[in-house]
């Protein structure tokens, strides 16, 4: 990944002089000055880096607290962390309209964060009471939002993708103009029914944004090791589907290429691919001690490279933010969190009773 | 406030563990995501992140710890402008697992959920051997007296179904391989192209994982499609989308994400086609909750419970048979004739001994019946229809008139729908049983191509009759 991701993350929050400023664009996309290495589109206002910061840092404080009260033993089984990886999802969703779906696997937490599912009912699903998204039925891996048209949340690796392609398949049908958002990673990007799903996605010109998240471990096993062909951009072209390696640490850059992608899939040209070159910080689940890649190379990550740490840069540096506004943004998040993981503990359980509802309707 | 980080639980089953050693010392400030110590679990060295923010105000359990359980204080943190030093005073001491004094204390923390056996008290419905509680039969007759019936094929029968539950709701559709352009590879789906075109009859490419998934996934938008396998071989390619993703999905979603489909199609043997193509799968989806599955024998039950099948907000297996497709029988002439799902039917009535089957292996029993008839036995024949939910009801009704149960089916008589509807006939009606029941299967092996060793592995009408008088110690 690291091309793409050194050169913007190096040029980020340096100074730009005025005439580096493409014509118009500054003007256009609102941006005092631009900024060299960022792509074409992606300049982000005041109002956009705030959002950015505020929605990203709601994920990684969430999931910081999933942790804690993972280890504390009110969240069980299985429970995998999105840390590192907040610019990709969010990035995405401002890419997005209302009416968009959302489909990926079991690292969920903060796709239903994005989508505006509420943090009481996602922890409280964590710990596996009532109130959460499924009732305490489903847990971490397995929640769903109709309202926010999120639709899970998919223990089987690869599983959701041909789910995915066949939500995009409804909206066709229905010609509602809607684009579903299927996210897996690099390990799943080798299971044979994404292949199955790219060709029929391609050959009905189904409206579907393929975001291949490439955190560059397969639970323990790198990329190089697994995967026979590593750039995922190119992963559909055999069935003509186009693709880009996006800067998946950047979240300018990931709602720049969702915009491309989410306008093509909208325009009835079909599916598009958009590997996100991206890392997670934590292991693959909770029991994971990541013995498989150097503490250098996840230190490198999170000192160059992290998403939130970028926006905050910019944000004090370029637009000038005053420190306090954003320890405000901050408390409030910790606070929403906080009251989640008080909620959570606190929720009953489910009732017996319940062990016997929804196996059908 | 002061915080308190606590030894975490970095696996599922990790009780205690060892403190490695503090990658942070105290008067260090830490942030969120810094790692701050190093943890020794029952499998593997962890690192401990910490979540807070603050001052490392004090360490409460040091360097090379062993046993230290699991919520114990380790450390205690200040936030910003706090008084570490004040901040240490209030924190309990750690205690440790095996040492003296009571158990750890856990903080301000409130206590986890307690295990699931301190539940046992739990009540469970009435019908709770495994088993949910099911709709007593309906004596209401399912085609008025006086209806006209007319001779038709199961195949077109299947189709009739199909056409008239699309033109009563336009988010049904159908797909599959060869359904559309090629009229189906069994016929079943002839004439639907020409009348629906190609946005409601959708030919698919050779991928059974990938399409089936599709249709999983439009289901859960709210299209109610009917997915053909070319047989159901070909269904276990896509059997993790029919289980995990069609069938577990509303229970995962706390009842959010219907998904009503009907995946469809011939099931079992057909004609020398061997063992890759004649597999019998009524008992692998018999046993999965979340799923209804229907086996129907007649062209009339083929009709009324697909166009039920595809009324049904679940997913729906409907196990045609080749065999049958080309049967005809009499379908009642009703604009809209629904059969419920989950009743069986007698076929024939009798007093002597009871035969349960359904779809195919209904050839078999009836045929014994009739060769029974003529020798003064009186075979009640019950045609199970709907496999899950199971109307065992009517099996045990008949049971305790006939006292003797036979069941016949196509597929392995190990871990077979005999062997359930014969165990729960054994737990509800056993002291009506004279005799222990007996099943009628497949042999226990692959089909054979030859056509005589074909014909030894499936059921025959001989081995109903002999069971039959054997129970009846003639």
């Amino acid at each position: 990944m690291a091309g793409a991701a050194a050169k913007t993350a190096r040029s980020a929050g340096r100074g730009v002089s005025e005439k580096e400023v493409p014509p118009g664009e500054g003007a256009r996309r609102g941006s005092p000055s631009g900024e060299s290495g960022v792509p074409q589109g992606a300049q982000f206002t005041r109002e956009d880096e705030l959002t950015a910061y505020r929605s990203m840092l709601l994920i990684r404080r969430f999931e910081e607290k999933a942790g804690q009260l993972y280890g504390m033993g009110f969240i069980g089984g299985f429970c995998h962390l999105y840390i590192g990886q907040e610019a990709v999802v969010i990035g995405m969703q401002m890419a997005t309209k209302p009416g968009d779906q959302v489909i990926t696997g079991y690292r969920d937490h903060g796709h239903m964060l994005a989508t505006g599912m509420d943090p009481k009912g996602v922890m409280a699903e964590l710990t596996g009471r009532r109130s959460g998204y499924s009732k305490g039925k489903g847990g971490s891996m397995h929640m769903f939002s109709k309202e926010k048209q999120f639709f899970g949340g998919h223990g089987i690796v690869g599983a959701q993708v041909p789910l995915g392609t066949g939500l995009a398949f409804a909206n066709r049908y229905r010609d509602n103009g809607a684009v579903t958002l299927t996210y897996f990673g690099d390990g799943a990007a080798n299971q044979g029914q994404v292949y199955e799903s790219f060709n029929m996605a391609e050959l009905w010109k189904l409206p579907v944004v393929y975001v291949i998240e490439n955190n560059r471990y397969a639970m323990g096993t790198a990329v190089n090791r697994a995967s026979a062909q590593t750039d995922f951009s190119k992963r559909g072209a055999s069935f003509d589907i186009p693709g880009e390696q996006v800067d998946g640490m950047d979240v300018r850059a990931v709602r720049a290429a969702g915009e491309r992608a989410v306008s093509f899939a909208r325009g009835g040209k079909g599916p598009y691919i958009l590997e996100m070159q991206t890392y997670r910080y934590r292991g693959h689940s909770m029991s994971d001690p990541a013995k498989y890649r150097s503490k250098e190379e996840v230190q490198k990550m999170r000192e160059e490279h992290d998403c939130i740490e970028m926006v905050r840069k910019r944000l004090l540096e370029t637009w000038k933010v005053p420190e306090e506004e954003l320890k405000a943004v901050d408390a409030k998040v910790r606070e929403i969190v906080n009251q989640a993981a008080e909620f959570a503990q606190h929720d009953p359980e489910p009732d017996p009773a319940e062990l016997w509802t929804d196996v059908l309707l | 406030m002061p915080t308190h980080v606590l030894m975490p639980a970095l696996s599922p089953t990790m009780e205690q563990g060892k403190l490695a050693k503090w990658l942070k010392k105290e008067g260090d400030t830490i942030k969120s995501g810094d790692v701050i110590a190093e943890i020794e679990t029952d499998k593997a060295t962890m690192e401990v992140e910490a979540v807070d923010e603050g001052v490392l105000a004090k360490i409460l359990v040091g360097d090379g710890t062993e046993n230290v359980a699991v919520n114990t204080p380790i450390a205690v943190i200040a936030g910003e402008g706090e008084d570490a030093s004040a901040a240490s005073k209030g924190a309990p001491p750690a205690k440790l697992n095996g040492g003296e004094g009571a158990e750890p204390k856990k903080a301000e923390a409130p206590k986890p959920p307690p295990p699931q056996e301190a539940k046992a008290e739990t009540k469970l419905p009435a019908a709770s051997l495994g088993h949910a509680p099911q709709t007593p039969p309906s004596a209401e007759p399912e085609v008025p007296e006086g209806t006209q019936m007319v001779t038709m094929t199961v195949r077109e029968a299947l189709r009739d179904a199909m056409a008239e539950e699309m033109r009563r709701d336009e988010l049904v559709f159908v797909m599959g391989e060869e359904v559309a352009e090629y009229q189906g590879a069994y016929k079943v789906t002839q004439g639907l192209l020409q009348e629906f075109g190609a946005r409601r009859v959708v030919d698919t490419p050779i991928t059974e994982h990938g399409f089936a998934g599709l249709g999983v996934g439009a289901a859960l938008a709210g299209l109610k499609p009917i997915v053909e396998f070319m047989t159901f071989n070909f269904a276990m390619q896509a059997m993790d989308q029919i289980i995990n993703s069609a069938a577990k999905t509303l229970y995962m979603s706390g009842g959010q994400m219907g998904c009503p489909i009907v995946f469809r199609g011939p099931n079992g043997a057909a004609a020398r086609v061997a063992a890759q193509h004649s597999h019998d799968y009524t008992a692998w989806y018999s046993n999965v909750p979340g799923l209804k599955v229907v086996a129907p024998h007649t062209a009339a039950d083929a009709k009324g419970l697909l166009k039920a099948a595809i009324r049904d907000s679940n997913p729906v297996i409907f196990l045609e048979n080749e065999i049958l497709y080309g049967q005809s029988f009499p379908v009642p002439k009703l604009d809209d004739f629904v059969i419920p799902i989950g009743k069986a039917k007698i076929a024939r009535p009798g007093s002597h001994v009871t035969i349960v089957a359904w779809s195919i292996g209904m050839t078999y029993a009836l045929k014994a019946a009739d060769q029974l008839g003529k020798e003064g036995i009186e075979a009640e024949v019950i045609d199970l229809r709907t496999i899950r939910p199971m109307d065992i009801e009517t099996v045990i009704t008949s049971v305790k008139k006939t006292n003797r149960l036979i069941t016949v089916e196509e597929g392995w008589g190990q871990s077979g729908v005999g062997a359930e509807i014969a165990m729960r006939v054994c737990e509800q009606a056993f002291d009506w049983l004279d005799a222990p029941p007996v099943r009628i299967t497949g042999k226990d092996v692959p089909m054979p191509y030859a056509a005589n060793l074909e014909k030894l592995a499936l059921p025959n009408v001989d081995e109903v009759v002999a069971a039959a008088k054997t129970l009846l110690y003639r």
